[in-house]
């Protein structure tokens, strides 16, 4: 292991750098995106639904969707945008002529998508507190979640961007993972009620489930043993993802 | 100043040898850059060069052989050389969204210098390199050269002892090339190595103590641009359209027959005295015009005897 916190940091200053440029233009669709949500899913549909699992449709929607925001928000840094500084703007050719190693490189990229998916979920958050829908102070218990969300999101993502040889592929990536995970992971019905013993067992490997399922435990102010199940299933597989996606970013950089 | 090295050799490369799949791209190369001098190291288009200088800042592996920098083994000890050298990549590695203050500023802390050190080299190095007018615009608004200008200086952020420069004015008018030419020298008088490459050769010949030509990933010759001009071809050139037919007519009567070097049409030919060739050919002529010069043999004529087209009679 040759990771230098310090070196990773300055990777992680990077992107900060050019995000300041832009920030405020890229901040405001975060918050436009709940309430586009809220207003259509949540008061459109929520017409038709007046109760979920116990709670009015809306009060449901609202703990997933912070969650779908810090998936999205990571999601983007590690797929889209590493690719360009990858293969388009070789940033990381000039990173590995400075003390800065591959290690450091895929470090300071995780930080920083984590650092994004925790704009992405607290924007979502604020919008969500201010409408009401967050009950305080249990809500705020999602805050320590979004970087958790952010991590897993970010070790799945970067694993496959590192492997990938086309940038074509992300269409994939998201079409064919992130939008089937955003469908079925708790966040519009309950898994529980629509799946029989079996499946239940086997939607568990759906990544998006597991900050889901304790997003909305904060939100009810309730816990369950389960959720020690969640938080190691997303430390773990965030482990075993960067551990993954590390000999990929060696094998990318250097040779 | 950093802290000069023990030895006096800052790069050593013993018999290094690298393969993409089944072509070797360097093979064998060895490579010894003492303290202090520009060493150039020249060869055609996918010749190894870049290969070569990125298995001495240790980013390719090499399949065999060993590299070492400063005394250090680059493949135990990455971090540390590369805290005390800069490359210039082939390419300019820039953000474009950014000026050239804040591109440097970012680099900067690649090397861990914080503020205030941080901007007081950045502006130290807009001044070295004439980037002043332009600190503040985005990149992406710079010319071809003040974008070179800039990738330059941002491999001097850690006041480096030694410089790799890749290609360093490829694509820049003369006057740009004359001003990074003298930065160059000026970086040299402090003390600071460069390895440099180059298609220039008299970019070369100016710059450059040493240079090594490399063709397919080996060492075809090394030496002071003077010397390896002295011991390879004859003092000076004469340069000629003829086609292969009229080729020995035109040389007639010249003993022992000169080293020449054919390349299409263009004919140059290699002697210690070039009036009696001239002479000859001229009589020859009758008074017809044919593009025909006499100069000094320079490196490029050697460049081209080693790498390129084959060289004919002599040697
Ligand atoms: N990552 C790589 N994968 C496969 N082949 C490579 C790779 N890098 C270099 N090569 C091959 O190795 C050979 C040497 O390349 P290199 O870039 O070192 O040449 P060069 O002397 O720098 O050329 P140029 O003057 O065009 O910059 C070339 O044939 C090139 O195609
Ligand atoms: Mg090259």
């Amino acid at each position: 292991m040759s990771l230098s916190i310090p070196h990773a940091l300055s990777v992680w200053r990077r992107n900060a750098a050019m995000y300041r440029r832009t920030w405020r233009l890229n901040i405001l669709p975060n918050f436009f995106e709940p309430v586009l949500y809220l207003v259509s899913i949540g008061i459109g549909v929520g017409a038709y639904v007046s109760e979920m699992d116990g709670t009015p449709y809306i009060a449901f929607l609202a703990p997933g969707l912070v969650c779908v925001a810090a998936m999205n928000g990571a999601s983007f840094e590690v797929t889209y945008n590493i690719y360009v500084r990858l293969v388009f703007e070789k940033a990381y050719d000039a990173m590995l002529t400075t003390p800065i190693e591959p290690d450091d490189v895929l470090a300071g990229e995780v930080i920083w998508a984590v650092t994004r998916a925790c704009i992405y979920g607290g924007c979502f958050f604020v919008v969500i507190a201010l409408a009401g829908l967050a009950p305080l102070p249990s809500s705020l218990l999602i805050l320590p979640l979004l970087p958790l969300a952010g991590l897993l999101f970010a070790a799945i993502g970067v694993a496959f961007t590192v492997y990938i040889k086309t940038i074509d592929l992300f269409s994939f990536y998201f079409t064919l993972f992130l939008t089937p995970l955003f469908l079925f992971s708790d966040v519009f019905f309950p898994l529980k009620e629509r799946l029989s013993g079996g499946w239940l067992w086997v939607a568990e490997v759906l990544p998006l489930l597991h900050p889901v399922r304790v997003a909305r435990a904060a939100f009810r102010a309730e816990g369950a043993p389960i959720h020690v199940w969640d938080l190691f299933y997303i430390l773990g597989a965030s482990f075993l993802l960067l551990a993954w996606a590390r000999r990929g970013v060696r094998r990318r950089l250097t040779n | 100043m950093g802290p000069r090295t023990e030895s006096s050799i800052i790069v050593e490369a013993s018999s290094v040898s690298k393969r993409f799949g089944a072509r070797p791209a360097v093979d064998q190369l060895s490579l010894r850059v003492p303290a202090g001098v520009c060493y150039g190291l020249l060869g055609p288009n996918g010749a190894g060069k870049t290969t070569t200088l990125r298995m001495i800042y240790g980013v390719t592996r090499p399949d065999s052989g060993t590299v070492r920098v400063f005394g250090i083994d680059i493949g135990r000890d990455p971090r540390s050389v590369r805290s005390r050298l800069g490359v210039t990549l082939q390419q300019n590695v820039l953000i474009e969204e950014l000026s050239p203050e804040e591109n440097l500023r970012v680099f900067g802390r690649y090397h861990l210098i914080r503020e205030p050190e941080l901007s007081r080299r950045a502006h130290e190095l807009i001044g070295f390199l004439e980037l002043g007018s332009h600190a503040k615009v985005p990149v992406r608004q710079l010319s071809g050269g003040f974008q070179r200008r800039l990738a330059i200086a941002l491999s001097l952020m850690n006041r480096p002892e030694f410089l790799i420069l890749d290609e360093p004015t490829t694509g820049l008018d003369p006057a740009v090339r004359l001003a990074l030419w003298s930065r160059i020298r000026d970086l040299k008088a402090e003390g600071t190595t460069a390895l440099l490459t180059t298609h220039y050769m008299d970019e070369a010949q100016r710059l450059c103590d040493t240079v090594a030509i490399i063709s397919a990933g080996k060492v075809m010759d090394e030496g002071a641009p003077s010397d390896l001009i002295a011991q390879r071809l004859a003092r000076e050139t004469v340069e000629l359209d003829c086609s292969p037919s009229e080729e020995p007519a035109l040389l007639n009567g010249l003993s022992p027959t000169p080293q020449r070097l054919r390349v299409g049409r263009r004919l140059m030919v290699y002697l210690d005295d070039a009036t009696r060739l001239i002479e000859h050919i001229r009589k020859l002529d009758q008074g017809q015009r044919r593009s025909l010069i006499a100069r000094p043999t320079n490196l490029e004529d050697v460049f081209l005897a080693l790498t390129g087209t084959s060289l004919e009679g002599g040697v």
